[in-house]
């Protein structure tokens, strides 16, 4: 701990107990996806948390059975939008952010309020009246079609975090770098861009999640496997008969795109590290 | 190395409010000139215009004659230490001072990058730092580390934003002698911000002192203790600050509320015919009379007065006088206090006496003025009445003359 403090034994018990708790809820809808991921389709029925069978079956239909025609192309869908969502959203709101942090000009509260204003709306209340827009000028069922809408989830929040990020960034670094003979541009690359890296990976996993994460739009304004996500694919599961429901399909594949997200997460955990701008200035 | 020349040099913010107003001065080549001033007085930001950071709303700025209004920072050549370093966080202390050589693209080989690196760092004795991250120094070396930065580029001139005012005392006046040294070492035009008048005087060739935005006079330290322009300079200059005691002239006496003091003819006549004058009093200016000589006290004054307290230094000792003050200056002694983000100016003489003296709080002393040295202020206009401008400028041309022996002697040391 940061004080030092040393905490009392039944403190430290409280809070392990609390800890669980937490963890526990928060986990255990996880493991029951986890543990149903490998059920037999006999064993969905029955009242245990375990699988009686462990059984790769359900991954085995994702990847070459019957799900595979419909997962595979949902998964590339997937990365690649979310990907280049995220990445066109980390870019503009990095410049929109540090020009917000930096500059004084007219309609900077209008563009901050705006982009709040932007992210109210309920998903559900746009997506009617862009699918008839996209279907109209051709963007149905194609990655901008999908791409364009994540970032009107994606960019409101990057742009807030990032521009409260930048504020902490002293000013002086960069009027020091512009007296030692930087260029702005190069006083941007190489006395802030290196101090906001943390900043600009923490907003690129939040982005990542939400367009990740996203179904309204993926299931309203895709039709085939151009363009259609797996968290709409999922709901095109089919099981073996019309009597049968691919719950064991589902959370295998459910698992399948959580473990990007918590590579995504453990890979960038080392990058945020808090307090890379320590020692710049006298605090 | 470059002269900088500002020419009524005016910076307006956007509500009209001018931040710096109608400043001009030459600052030589190789010169050491302090910007001094209390806070909001406009330093910082004629020192920002200098460099570039702020825009320059009328006037010319020229560095080695040329005129760079319009140029960007980068094309000044100039060097600049910040108050707060501003050092980069991620760089070790070696790529901090490398960084403005590494912005040159091709300008500078590696070789040539670490040989720089590595002389600025043995000057400032950073050499077992240099593969340290700034936030684990501690504040004197991120200051050196931020000169270290300023000094290997060879920039036309070095520009000092309060680069003390974050370290504690005893520091202050290490890296003080420290820079100055330097400056000395490299004969490098350099200009110094403070609001601290020790810095201003130990420091300067010549002092700049402002108030207001305003350039209220631009003298070496000595004439700036000695012959003040007007009451802000006098009070400013010197610690502890100058006594200003209320009086009028009446033939050759100044009677004061301490009792009447015998001027010299010159004093006498510049502050006569006047409803009132304030006089000024170096605490130093005074002496316990019974520790001087007949001869001595013959040159100056003598009053009588109850003391309040004292105070023993060891190498000084400071007694107190309280006095009664005339309703005629107390507007005046009041925006003086203000303008020097002072407290209230208390009417309570400082007396500066022999630390040998036995004088106690709740005595009454016999003190004497040397009165050769008082000045008489208009109150009105804060105006010197009794400065000599020839005796001033002789002072200054006497520091310029000490500083060419400086400058030799740095060129001869480094042949």
């Amino acid at each position: 701990m940061a004080t030092g403090k040393r905490l009392s034994g039944r403190q430290r018990l409280g809070w392990t107990v609390l800890t669980l708790l937490v963890l526990g809820y928060a986990l255990f809808p996880v493991a029951s996806i986890l543990a149903t991921s490998f059920k037999t389709q006999a064993a969905l029925g029955q009242r245990a948390f375990l699988p009686t069978n462990w059984t790769w079956d359900n991954y085995a239909m994702l990847f070459t059975g019957d799900a595979r025609d419909l997962f595979l192309p949902a998964l590339r869908n997937s990365i690649g939008i979310t990907l280049i969502a995220t990445f066109i959203a980390v870019v503009l709101a990095t410049l929109c952010a540090y020009a917000i942090a930096r500059l004084d000009f007219p309609g900077k509260k209008v563009i901050l309020g705006s982009a709040l204003a932007v992210s109210i709306f309920p998903v559900i209340s746009v997506v009617t009246p862009l699918f008839n827009v996209w279907r109209g000028i051709g963007l149905y069922d194609t990655w901008p079609g999908l791409i364009i809408p994540y970032l009107s989830l994606t960019l409101p929040i990057s742009i807030w975090t990032l521009s409260a990020f930048f504020r902490q960034i002293p000013w002086e670094l960069e009027q020091a770098a512009l007296v030692d003979g930087a260029t702005q541009w190069q006083a941007f690359r190489r006395a802030i861009v290196p101090l906001a890296a943390p900043g600009v990976f923490t907003t690129a996993i939040l982005a990542f999640f939400i367009a990740w994460n996203d179904f309204v739009y993926g299931i309203s304004l895709t039709s085939t496997e151009a363009a259609r996500p797996v968290p709409a694919a999922l709901a095109f599961f089919t099981g073996a008969s019309q009597f049968q429901e691919p719950t064991g399909a589902i959370s295998a594949a459910a698992i399948v795109v959580t473990i990007p997200v918590v590579v995504l997460v453990l890979l960038f955990q080392r990058r945020i590290v808090s307090g890379l701008t320590q020692g710049a200035v006298k605090g | 190395m470059a002269s900088i020349t500002l020419q009524n040099i005016v910076k307006e913010y956007g509500d009209g409010f001018p931040a710096v107003n109608d400043v001009s001065l030459d600052i030589d080549d190789g010169e050491f000139v302090i910007l001094v001033g209390p806070s909001g007085c406009g330093k910082s930001t004629l020192l920002r215009m200098i460099v570039g950071l702020e825009d320059i709303t009328s006037g010319d700025l020229l560095i080695g004659g040329q005129r760079v209004n319009d140029l960007a920072p980068r094309d000044r050549n100039l060097a600049m230490v910040f108050q707060n370093y501003a050092l980069y966080p991620h760089l070790t202390v070696y790529e901090n001072i490398a960084f403005p050589m590494r912005l040159v693209k091709g300008a500078f080989g590696e070789d040539e990058i670490d040989r720089r690196v590595r002389r600025a760092s043995t000057m400032l004795e950073l050499d077992e730092h240099l593969d340290r991250k700034p936030g684990n120094l501690s504040g004197g070396q991120r200051q050196r580390v931020a000169m270290g930065r300023a000094i290997v580029r060879e920039a036309q001139a070095f520009l000092f934003d309060e680069p003390l005012s974050n370290l504690d005392a005893k520091l202050r006046g290490q890296m003080r002698a420290e820079i100055s040294r330097l400056q000395r070492q490299l004969n490098t035009t350099s200009v110094y911000v403070t609001h601290d008048q020790t810095e201003a005087m130990t420091l300067g060739d010549r002092v700049a002192v402002l108030k207001k935005g305003v350039l209220q006079q631009v003298a070496s330290p000595r004439e700036l203790y000695e012959q003040p322009a007007n009451l802000f300079v006098a009070g400013f200059i010197g610690a502890p600050s100058m006594n200003f005691v209320p009086g009028t002239v009446e033939g050759s006496v100044l009677k004061t509320p301490l009792g009447d003091v015998a001027l010299p003819a010159e004093a006498a006549s510049a502050g006569a015919g006047r409803d009132i004058v304030l006089a000024g009093i170096r605490p130093s200016f005074f002496e316990d009379a019974s520790t001087l000589s007949e001869v001595q006290l013959s040159k100056g004054s003598t009053f009588t007065a109850e003391l309040t307290h004292t105070e023993w230094l060891g190498n000084e000792q400071y007694v107190y006088v309280s006095y009664e003050n005339d309703p005629r200056v107390a507007e005046t002694m009041r925006t003086l206090a203000e303008e020097m983000d002072a407290d209230e100016l208390r009417t309570q003489l400082v007396i500066a006496v022999d630390a040998a003296s036995r004088l106690r709080g709740g005595d009454t002393a016999r003190l004497w003025i040397d009165t050769r040295r008082i000045h008489l202020f208009d109150p009105a206009t804060g105006e010197n009445l009794t400065r000599d401008a020839e005796a001033g400028a002789e002072l200054t041309r006497m520091a310029r003359e000490d500083r060419r022996r400086d400058a030799e002697r740095a060129a001869a040391g480094r042949t």
